[in-house]
């Protein structure tokens, strides 16, 4: 019986290692294939993408000089001047924007995750961010201009910066309440148990174990209102001035490229791709900036909890 | 200590060879002892009286009443599921925290009921400290900060007693010359054993009166967790310390008072000595005797 059963196992052993064997071989075939298609994937996303950055850069360093960058725009079809209001124009509208949008974006992702649970209120929150999120960013623009450019009756920076936080909230109340969420339990259980009230605990232990995610959250979002061009057109409208006040019109990166590339002359749309060049820096320098200053304040979150 | 000095002997006699030479120890100290065994508790710092406590519908806790002695270990065993860490979790109203638990019954900590509705279940969680299974520092937080959390998010201000306070608590928690040149250095960076005792002195900091310990060496290596068990046996000369186990070797090494529970339900409790060596139950027996759980 006993000898009977060491056979049936034996047997089995070999069945078991020669199917595996087989397996083997086919799996080291389908891993190889698989991810061959996944580098392929990569490459193909990236050849635009440098392609873009690269094409920008080709064409948009020769109008860099010290008056691009601060001189107003010249008349139509002469050369030289600058694009200084519109950088002007995009730090303070986008500057005040994160202002608005990123403390309630925040406040809206903590309320959802810390103190909201799974009620039908917060639930509605939650879908109507999502649809906020998706949204064409024109929609924000005509909520602004009907808002505040009708009421105020002119075009305004405050106008501007009301649009582009109604496209920064949802993203950051999003990113906020998905980065908390994952702090472990045991972190606020272990400020429960210390008698530390609710909402310190959260401010203080929990948020600012999230504050890395966050952070990059509002990052995205402020990248992604700073090339925001539609909702412009209808709060800020664009100027050649300066910065004259927070209720009349002003320039920005996004509008400046547009007017300059729908320009004729050459020198228009060279200092077109210039302006483009420089969003993209700013943007990229903004993140990184903000990423260092997490990173150096050591609010980055270990993977080991 | 009776218990200490016993417990050796005992946690090697529940092994299978019964004749080996610390039973014969044993054996001569029972006479000694057998009179402490009987002796009248000391003051009862905590009583829980008719505990329930459920999940959901489910009820994890049946009717507990018991008495914890003040400055003394009491170590709550079982096997796993039995409703130990509940029942700890409900001594210092964590346990209702978690969604869809509930707790019925009186925990009368000084001849206060915590449970009672006056009662702010954030306050009592000052005087009652917890270390938890998992090693849980704060994970953007120095050690330093770690230790003095509880007193700067509760409004202590005093920079000077914060220092003080910080550096006794981590030497009592057996960690101060381990970390003294290192203390604005991120918690997460200690190893297991000394997160765990990092999460002690973070307790330890808010001057509490009672230190609840869920597991505490659960998830540690077997040195880490004879430190923290060293240190079980320091802190109970000032503290009442309820320790939560599935060990019950380290039940016998720590505790002066034990208590067996299964489903939920207490089974036995008394001084960890007769728990051990005449138990009055067949389940506590067969636990202690290593036959099931």
């Amino acid at each position: 019986m006993s000898e009977n059963t060491g056979k049936k196992e034996r047997f089995h052993r070999r069945e078991v290692q020669r199917a595996m064997v087989k397996n083997a071989r086919k799996a080291k075939i389908i891993d190889k294939i698989v991810s061959i298609f996944a580098i392929a994937c990569v490459i193909l996303a990236v050849i635009p993408l440098t392609s873009i950055l690269i094409e920008v850069i080709k064409n948009g360093i020769a109008a860099f000089n010290w008056d691009f960058f601060t001189g107003r725009p010249s008349a139509i079809g002469r050369a030289g001047g600058g694009i200084g209001p519109a950088i002007q124009g995009t730090l303070i509208v986008v500057g005040l924007a994160t202002m608005i949008g990123a403390p309630i974006g925040i406040l809206t992702g903590i309320y959802l995750s810390e103190f909201a649970g799974n009620g039908p209120f917060p639930n509605g929150v939650r879908f109507f961010n999502e649809v906020m999120t998706g949204l064409p960013s024109v929609v924000m623009g005509i909520v602004g201009y009907i808002l505040i450019v009708l009421t105020l009756g002119s075009f305004s920076v405050w106008a501007g910066a009301f649009s582009l936080s109604l496209i920064m909230i949802p993203i950051v109340s999003r990113v906020t309440e998905e980065t908390i969420k994952i702090i472990p339990n045991s972190i606020r259980e272990a400020g429960h148990a210390l008698g530390i009230p609710k909402w310190k605990i959260t401010l203080f232990i929990t948020f600012k174990s999230a504050i890395s995610g966050v952070l990059t959250g509002v990052v995205l979002s402020i990248a992604r209102i700073a090339g925001e061009t539609a909702p412009l057109i209808m709060t800020i409208l664009g100027t050649s001035l300066f910065f004259t006040g927070f209720n009349s019109p002003v320039d920005a990166l996004p509008l400046r490229i547009w007017r300059l590339s729908s320009q004729p002359y050459e020198s228009a749309q060279t200092q077109a791709w210039g302006a483009a060049l420089f969003l993209i820096m700013l943007v990229l320098v903004l993140s990184v900036a903000l990423r260092l200053l997490a990173q150096r304040r050591g609010f980055a979150v270990k993977a080991e909890i | 200590m009776p218990a200490k000095e016993i417990s050796k002997p005992i946690s090697e006699a529940t092994g299978p060879t019964g004749e080996s030479s610390p039973l014969k120890e044993i054996s001569v100290s029972t006479v000694e002892t057998t009179k402490r065994i009987d002796e009248p508790p000391r003051r009862s710092k905590v009583s829980i009286k008719g505990i329930n406590a459920w999940f959901g519908s489910k009820q994890a806790l049946k009717n507990i009443s018991l008495e914890i002695e003040e400055n003394a270990a009491t170590a709550f065993m079982g096997p796993s599921g039995c409703g130990k860490t509940t029942l700890i979790r409900c001594l210092n109203r964590m346990h209702e925290m978690t969604p869809g638990a509930k707790a019925k019954g009186q925990v009368i900590l000084d001849g206060i009921d915590i449970y009672d509705k006056s009662i702010d279940p954030v306050i009592i969680k000052r005087r009652i400290g917890m270390v938890f299974q998992k090693p849980n520092p704060f994970p953007t937080m120095s050690i330093f900060d770690n230790v003095a959390a509880g007193l700067k998010l509760n409004g202590v201000k005093d920079k000077k007693l914060i220092k003080e306070i910080v550096e006794e608590s981590l030497e009592g928690a057996g960690l101060w010359e381990e970390v003294k040149n290192e203390l604005d250095k991120p918690g997460m960076g200690l190893s297991g054993g000394q997160q765990q005792r990092l999460c002690i002195a973070r307790a330890l900091a808010m001057q509490p009166e009672v230190l609840l310990m869920d597991e505490p060496t659960s998830a540690l290596d077997p040195i880490a967790s004879s430190k923290i068990e060293e240190l079980v046996h320091q802190l109970k000369k000032h503290l009442t310390i309820i320790i939560v186990t599935h060990n019950m070797q380290q039940a016998a090494r720590v505790a002066d008072h034990a208590a067996f529970m299964y489903l939920g339900e207490m089974i036995e409790f008394g001084k960890t000595l007769q728990i051990f060596q005449y138990p009055k139950q067949e389940l506590t027996e067969k636990f202690v005797s290593g036959k099931f759980g």
